[in-house]
């Protein structure tokens, strides 16, 4: 890993990603494609034409390498492949696949540049190549950055291209007619005469020939899935219960366990007395895991007791004990010495402030927030000494296979991973702890199956939670408009964080991630300047959907609605006229339309906020509509409307971004997390509520598709969310809430 | 003990404690109902006990008296449950953790109220959580599911 550290900061620090491979790893080397993993496992009668398409005599099977936390990129996965396969998804097998290289991710570096994500010009796009080469080399097979769709929008329409013509090259020569005279449809090839051959027939012939790979791909025009509303290929089994998740898994023999971790993450175990847990009924063994203790016994709820019953002494991990200090240590971080970096300085700032008789100045807070997915982390491990085999859901597969093999000693090709459908993960499975702890106790059970689940108390203290972050921003208003903003962020690195626990190299030069959403807006404030503050590691941190921008869109598109007010502009005017960005300037007109945009205020009893935030190439506005009702603020309408180049399936698409916005504002109005003695006060979902089903608006959705690049919607309806409705409350009421939760300050009916 | 699940007799030698939940999961293998908090706060557990929705997680096995329903005896993917139809017609799940105790919270709501309105639907369906935020969705399933009663 250090040589691949090293390479990786040549990769970044040559703007030219190509010549910086050539000379680490040789041109061809770097622009290589890792091999086909199906080749490996393969048996007699199967054929693998890419690594995403497996046939056998009893037919196709498509390989879905993205993670499906519920945001349905299995389905999209399989309906870009079968768009140019000529199958059904819903009468395919799908499979996640085996770990590996081969798939790895093209786009999920993108969001980690200095780059803007809509900046086109010469250097983001080496950098972005950058970023390619680097996930290639790495074998990054991540699911994250909104980047399944991006990332695989041509890469599986042509697999599925390739696998078609290689089967077309195969009932070729078994008939000997040519492969240009033949068609393909529904998992058949159609032969001159109206004669068919099934794929699963061809299945032999095609595992002996070279993947045909001079293929095109289909236009538009004749494209029969994409576009169109799809049905989910899960849809049934999650309409009947009969989905199985990682938490499902129950394979024979297998015993139940649970763990306890030290609740200050980061910290160790000193002594634990065992003694009455031991004697309860179905308890199995107590076994001492890495910062906690295992219990495995033969039904979780005996786990869960016996665990309970446990006495523990921890060490305190090295942050301080509560919020209050936490908060301290940002406060603290606004020095020179600390400034990570300048990422926006456009004009002249200081000039613009010296020069006014009013600057405005306002500090933002924005706290730490769990993911709580509603399936609890958990894992089913098999241990021998010969293999170890790990069901779970899991958006880093490659990472954990290494580190299953670094902690088993096994070799990483005797640690077979089967990745299971998740229950939620919003960032959660970026991270692989939970399932390392069930491979030590595992180790403990050799050749017995254990499944190993959190229970809800332990999962919201071991939730890497976003970080908190603190913002003093500074403005000026002249003549009716903004004239300038200033932004200082002080937060702790989320990267530097999570990439330490996956042992991957941290991308180097600025931390990108913490001013994501407020540098890269597409305003032309005619003095803008954004500064990052590195405050010191704390709570161990990780990406929570949206990442960055999940925070500091509240911090920026907050801060803007005040400038705007204060220089008594109408909002919506004031960003179009400020808005620099073609796409997002139409986002901003088409909502202006379909909200039918009157003013901030509409009655006495109703108000209105606006926000839009760029983030993941999408850039996404949102006007929250509020009114007073006899329990308090209540949330009636959001209309949201978005670019993402184009729209793949509108039902989908639809739903994203209902599910992020409701994510936002229930996150925004109810939730944080904070510390006492080292450990999140919010135990369980009482504490932790975002939004329920009486607080959800109605939600107006409108996507347009200006035939840029083609995006990924799964994070960028968050950070919008929350400044809209501030803005909102601020127009309603005139008080400007400036720290989340709302509901610190505001009442919710 | 003997529990009664979705017209099944089992005889069980648990403690009388041990939540309604975990007998069902890890004892008898019906993974329909889920496991979220353990405390009755996000309804991922719902069941209905002679069709009443009940927080598995939270009711005793010992303090069960009558005939349990879970997701599994609500309908089958051969013979769906209009709760289920709605919810498939809507292409309501995402993640899909929370969506069995949504329907059982649903049927149990539409059983008693055949033809609830907004408010009575916000009632009945705020104590099951749903992280993916499938809300608007789910209105418009359970009206689908009652005019589909309705039809009938």
């Amino acid at each position: 890993m250090a040589r691949l550290k090293t390479i990786a900061r040549r990769t970044f620090l040559i703007g030219s990603a190509a010549i910086a491979g050539g000379v680490a790893f040789g041109y061809y080397r770097l622009r290589q494609d890792p091999p086909n993993p199906l080749l490996k496992d393969l048996k007699a009668g199967e054929a693998a034409i890419t690594p995403y398409v497996r046939v056998d005599a009893k037919g196709v099977t498509l390989i879905t390498p993205r993670a499906d936390k519920g945001q349905g990129s299995y389905s999209i996965q399989a309906h870009l492949i079968a768009e140019e396969l000529d199958v059904d998804p819903h009468k395919v097998r799908i499979d996640p696949g085996p770990p590996s290289p081969a798939y790895f991710n093209s786009r999920v570096m993108d969001d980690s540049l200095p780059f803007s994500t809509i900046d086109d010009g010469m250097m983001a796009r080496a950098a972005r190549g950058g970023g390619e080469v680097l996930s290639r080399v790495l074998g990054m097979q991540i699911t994250g950055g909104s980047s399944t769709v991006p990332d695989g929008y041509q890469k599986l329409r042509m697999a599925g291209a390739v696998a078609r013509e290689t089967l077309k090259e195969a009932a070729a020569r078994r008939s000997g007619v040519s492969r240009s005279q033949l068609k393909t449809k529904d998992g058949q090839v159609i032969l001159p005469d109206g004669k068919s051959l099934t794929y699963a027939e061809l299945a032999v012939e095609t595992a002996q020939l070279a993947p045909v790979t001079d293929v095109t791909l289909r236009p538009e025009q004749e494209w029969r899935y994409i576009g169109k509303k799809m049905r989910r290929i899960d849809i049934v089994a999650k309409s009947t219960g009969t989905q199985q998740y990682g938490i499902d898994i129950r394979p024979d023999r297998v015993v139940y366990a649970t763990v306890r971790a030290n609740p200050g993450m980061g910290g160790t175990i000193k002594r634990y007395d065992a003694s009455s847990a031991e004697k309860m009924r179905g308890v199995k063994k107590i076994v001492l895991i890495k910062d906690g203790v295992g219990v495995i016994a033969d039904n979780t709820w005996r786990a869960f007791q016996a665990a309970a019953a446990i006495k523990i002494e921890w060490n305190d991990p090295p942050y301080p004990a509560d919020s209050a200090g936490m908060w301290k240590v940002l406060e603290n971080s606004f020095s020179k010495d600390q400034q990570d970096s300048r990422l926006r300085n456009d004009g002249d700032v200081e000039k613009a402030l010296a020069g006014s008789s009013k600057p405005i100045e306002a500090e933002y807070r924005t706290p730490y927030l769990a993911h709580a997915p509603l399936e609890p982390m958990n894992a089913v491990v098999l241990y021998t000494k010969e293999r170890l085999d790990i069901w779970t859901g899991t958006q880093i597969p490659v990472f954990l296979q290494g580190h299953a093999a670094k902690l088993t000693r096994l070799p990483e090709e005797k640690v077979y991973l089967h990745v299971q459908s998740m229950g939620g993960s919003f960032g959660a499975r970026l991270d692989d702890t939970y399932a390392l702890q069930a491979i030590e106790l595992a180790m403990a059970m050799e050749g017995v199956p254990v499944k190993m689940t959190w229970s809800r108390e332990e999962n919201m203290a071991h939730d890497y939670p976003r970080p908190i972050q603190l913002s003093r921003a500074k403005g000026t208003v002249r003549d009716g408009m903004v004239e300038s903003m200033s932004i200082d962020v002080a937060g702790q690195s989320m990267g530097a964080s999570w990439f330490n626990r996956l042992q991957a190299p941290i991308p180097p030069g600025p931390d990108v991630s913490s001013v994501n959403g407020i540098w890269d807006q597409p305003f032309a404030i005619p003095n803008f300047r954004v500064t990052g503050y590195k405050a010191k590691e704390m709570v161990p941190v990780s990406p929570w959907r949206s990442v960055g921008a999940s925070a500091n869109g509240f911090h920026h598109a907050s801060f803007l609605d005040e400038l705007i007010h204060a220089a008594g502009a109408d909002p919506m005017a004031e960003l179009i006229r400020l808005c620099n960005h073609e796409p997002s300037k139409k986002v901003l007109h088409t909502l202006r339309d379909i909200s039918a945009w009157k003013g901030s205020r509409i009655d006495d009893r109703r108000a209105r906020g606006v926000a839009l935030t760029l983030s993941f190439g999408v850039p996404m506005a949102q006007v929250v509509e509020v009114s007073y009702a006899p329990q308090g603020i209540k949330i009636d309408k959001v209309y949201a409307v978005c670019d993402v180049g184009r729209i793949l399936d509108p039902v989908n698409f639809e739903a994203q971004v209902r599910g992020g916005i409701i994510w936002a504002l229930g996150h925004a109005m109810n939730c944080e997390l904070t510390y006492e003695n080292f450990a999140p006060v919010q135990t369980n979902f009482h504490l932790f509520e975002a939004m329920r089903f009486h607080q959800a608006p109605e939600i107006i959705v409108k996507g347009l598709q200006l035939g840029g690049d083609v995006r990924g919607i799964g994070e960028p309806p968050v950070p919008p969310a929350a400044p809209a409705l501030a803005n909102a409350i601020f127009a309603l009421t005139g008080k400007r809430v400036r720290e989340l939760p709302l509901n610190k300050s505001i009442n919710f009916a | 003990m003997q529990l009664t699940v979705n017209s099944k007799r089992y005889d069980l030698d648990v403690e009388p404690e041990m939540p309604l939940l975990w007998v069902l999961r890890d004892e008898l293998g019906i993974s329909g109902p889920k496991y979220g908090c353990g405390a009755g706060l996000c309804g991922a557990c719902t069941v209905h006990i002679d069709g009443t929705a009940v927080r598995s997680c939270s009711i005793n096995a010992g303090e069960v008296r009558g005939s349990i329903t879970t997701i599994e005896g609500l309908g089958t993917p051969a013979n769906l449950h209009v709760v289920q139809q709605a919810w498939i017609e809507h292409q309501v799940a995402q993640c899909g953790y929370c969506q069995s105790g949504q329907m059982m919270a649903a049927a149990a709501l539409l059983s008693k109220t055949p033809d609830p309105s907004d408010a009575e639907i916000a009632e009945a369906m705020d104590g099951n959580l749903c992280r993916c935020g499938t809300y608007t969705r789910i209105h418009s399933a359970v009206k689908t599911a009652a005019q589909m009663m309705k039809g009938k």
